[in-house]
């Protein structure tokens, strides 16, 4: 093992690690963390984006700790799959890092926000990069710690009644993780999950191993916010600070998904199983039940909680047809729905800071007053609708014509279907916020009203990202049908982590 | 011995669910704590009960040891889920306590706010 390799595999749990340690130390100074955070997410973005150049040129990154060999010890790998979750990391950790320093007032700044946010980009890095079943369990505990402590920063009534549902069924569903790890234990004796894949390939007609994935399925469906498990989030993610709203809907749902793509490319490829025709079953009514709790609201961020589980299903639906088109299809989703997410729940806290409400009935004439905004929010909106040219067409795109050639009409019909009531949403929140004139009765907000140029900013990259993504639309399908090939080869995977044989 | 400790699982998940499933806060918390508690008893049932064979290779044997020897590995698990899940227990009974304070009920159908 060279020690590029180990620096590069850890370096995105290190930085966070440390700069959350750092600011602890300066507790008492908010300049200096603030400071920390954004050099401490910058260079997390560097770091990332070292990683999945190194992995784009050089297959797969494997690192040992302690120098352990495979099953023994513990591994970090970093395939195309785990670096861009990284990297995406990294991009959602700076925008909400620069857009935290704005918007997260003195108060909760005291309440150690900082240190949270970096304690939670080092779990989700940690999830996303480790080759062990059980070190996954313990990053993703790293995570759900640093996201129970943000959720309630502020104790105020609603945080406290979102965060004891939150917090019980993700409970629950790490309970579930757990039982399903000690009888894998107990059937292979290994954790490792290259070394599972190849010990479980010998349990083929063992029924037990039927029933472990079903517990996988079960616990990260909790964690990705799939149908029927998904209650606790639109109960709690429209709670806590905007910029925390923000980072939760980029990324926490999306280690569920990425851990079910892990588990169920490697693990338990998925082939014509009973779990497939769940998961098939599960990203339909995802999708659109989703897409209708989203319709019967009128709250901003509300809206865009719902509109998180819909999108769900469409990933969902990428690895359930299990075709090499609908896993690049999930994969480019992913891309496009960690940085379009994210920016609209941005959006609404721009518009929070303006004019004091998140009650769309509260809300308007926007465009006259903040054309610029309006154009902003227009961008990712109709990205998440999937409208051309932008990132949200492609996506939608490729998963359908996945569907298409796999013949799977009632599916490809609801994708179509929940497209178009996404539209329907996103214009509904153009034509309150920005259209129609101001209510009258409404009042100015009451709070001072702060500088709004970097809150700008944020947003501004984030859409041009957005667009970037749908007009250099080859070069991420490119790599996302790299990442889907070697997620379909799991020999590749099994033979990086174990040495060859 | 395995059959005994099956049970007492079973009985651990059952009673954790119905707990959680109570309206009472508090109940829910003490269904978390079995909840945890069950999945640490079933890695230390599953990965096999072995008695009198301690976990120790003789020294100077070979990688393979002739018959049963103790796995110490799946009781490092459970020593590392005892921990996360009492470190997340504790947050969760503060969270209650913080809980009834601000809403002034140990109820869960008082706690419908976020839900509309």
């Amino acid at each position: 093992m060279n020690s590029a390799v180990a620096l590069q595999t850890t370096l995105p749990i290190l930085i966070p690690l440390v700069a959350g340690a750092l600011s602890l130390v300066v507790w008492r100074s908010r300049q200096l963390q603030r400071g920390i955070s954004v050099l401490g997410t910058g260079a997390l973005l560097l770091a990332s984006i070292w990683l999945l150049l190194s992995v784009y040129d050089n297959g797969i990154q494997v690192m040992y700790a302690g120098n352990w060999p495979a099953p023994f010890g513990i591994v970090l790998v970093a395939d195309l799959l785990s670096s861009i979750m990284v990297l995406l990391t990294g991009i959602t950790g700076l925008a909400t890092a620069i857009y935290s320093l704005a918007t997260i007032s003195k108060k909760h700044e005291h309440y150690g926000y900082y240190p949270l946010m970096h304690l939670l980009l080092a779990g989700v890095n940690g999830a996303f990069l480790t080759g062990d079943i059980f070190n996954l369990y313990v990053w993703f505990e790293v995570m759900l710690v640093a996201s129970f402590a943000l959720l309630i920063l502020g104790g105020e009534r609603a945080q406290m009644e979102g965060a004891i549902k939150y917090v019980t069924l993700n409970l629950v569903s790490s309970a579930i993780f757990l039982s399903a790890i000690g009888l894998l234990y107990g059937l292979t004796g290994t954790l490792n999950m290259a070394d599972l894949a190849v010990k479980l390939a010998e349990h083929q007609n063992n029924p037990m191993v039927q029933v472990v994935a079903m517990l996988f399925l079960m616990a990260f469906g909790i964690k990705a916010g799939a149908f029927p498990l998904f209650f606790w989030l639109p109960a709690s993610y429209h709670t806590p600070r905007v910029a925390v709203s923000s980072l939760f809907a980029g990324l926490l749902t999306k280690v569920g998904v990425y851990a079910l793509f892990r588990v169920f490319t490697l693990i338990f490829p998925l082939g014509d199983s009973l779990i497939r025709d769940l998961l098939l079953a599960m990203a339909g009514a995802t999708m659109l039940v989703g897409v209708l709790g989203a319709a019967a609201q009128f709250e901003f961020r509300r809206i865009l909680s719902f509109h998180i589980i819909s999108q769900i299903g469409y990933m969902l639906m990428g690895l359930a047809l299990y075709t090499p088109l609908a896993i690049i299809g999930g994969v480019f989703y992913i891309i496009h729905h960690i940085i379009v997410k994210s920016n609209l729940f941005l959006i609404s806290g721009l518009v929070y800071r303006l004019q004091g409400s998140y009650d769309l009935k509260q809300l308007g004439g926007l465009w006259r007053s903040h054309p610029m905004i309006a154009v902003l929010f227009l961008i990712p909106a109709l990205s998440l609708a999937g409208l051309p040219p932008l990132s949200g067409f492609f996506g939608k795109f490729i998963v359908i014509k996945a569907g298409v050639e796999a013949q799977h009409w009632w599916l490809v019909g609801i994708a179509l279907l929940v497209g178009l009531l996404t539209l329907y949403s996103m214009i509904k929140i153009w034509a309150e916020v920005f259209w129609k004139a101001m209510p009258e009765g409404a009042t100015a907000p009451a709070q001072q009203r702060g500088g709004t140029g970097l809150m700008v900013l944020t947003i501004a990259a984030l859409a041009a990202l957005t667009v970037l993504i749908g007009v250099a639309a080859e070069p991420v399908y490119k790599l996302a049908e790299y990442t889907a090939a070697q997620l379909l080869d799991s020999q590749s995977y099994i033979q990086s982590v174990m040495g060859v044989r | 011995m395995s059959t005994l400790l099956a049970t007492a699982v079973g009985v651990l998940y059952a009673t954790a669910i119905y707990l959680i499933l109570r309206r009472s806060i508090v109940k829910l918390v003490i269904g978390l704590v079995l909840l945890s508690n069950a999945a640490n008893l079933l890695i230390f049932t599953s990965s096999g009960l072995t008695r009198y064979a301690p976990p120790l290779i003789p020294e100077g044997a070979s990688v393979v040891v002739d018959g049963i020897v103790a796995d110490p590995l799946a009781q490092a698990l459970i020593l590392t889920a005892i921990v996360i899940g009492f470190g997340v227990l504790a947050f969760a009974v503060v969270l209650i306590h913080r809980a009834y304070e601000v809403v002034k009920a140990d109820d869960m159908d008082q706690m419908k706010d976020t839900d509309t």
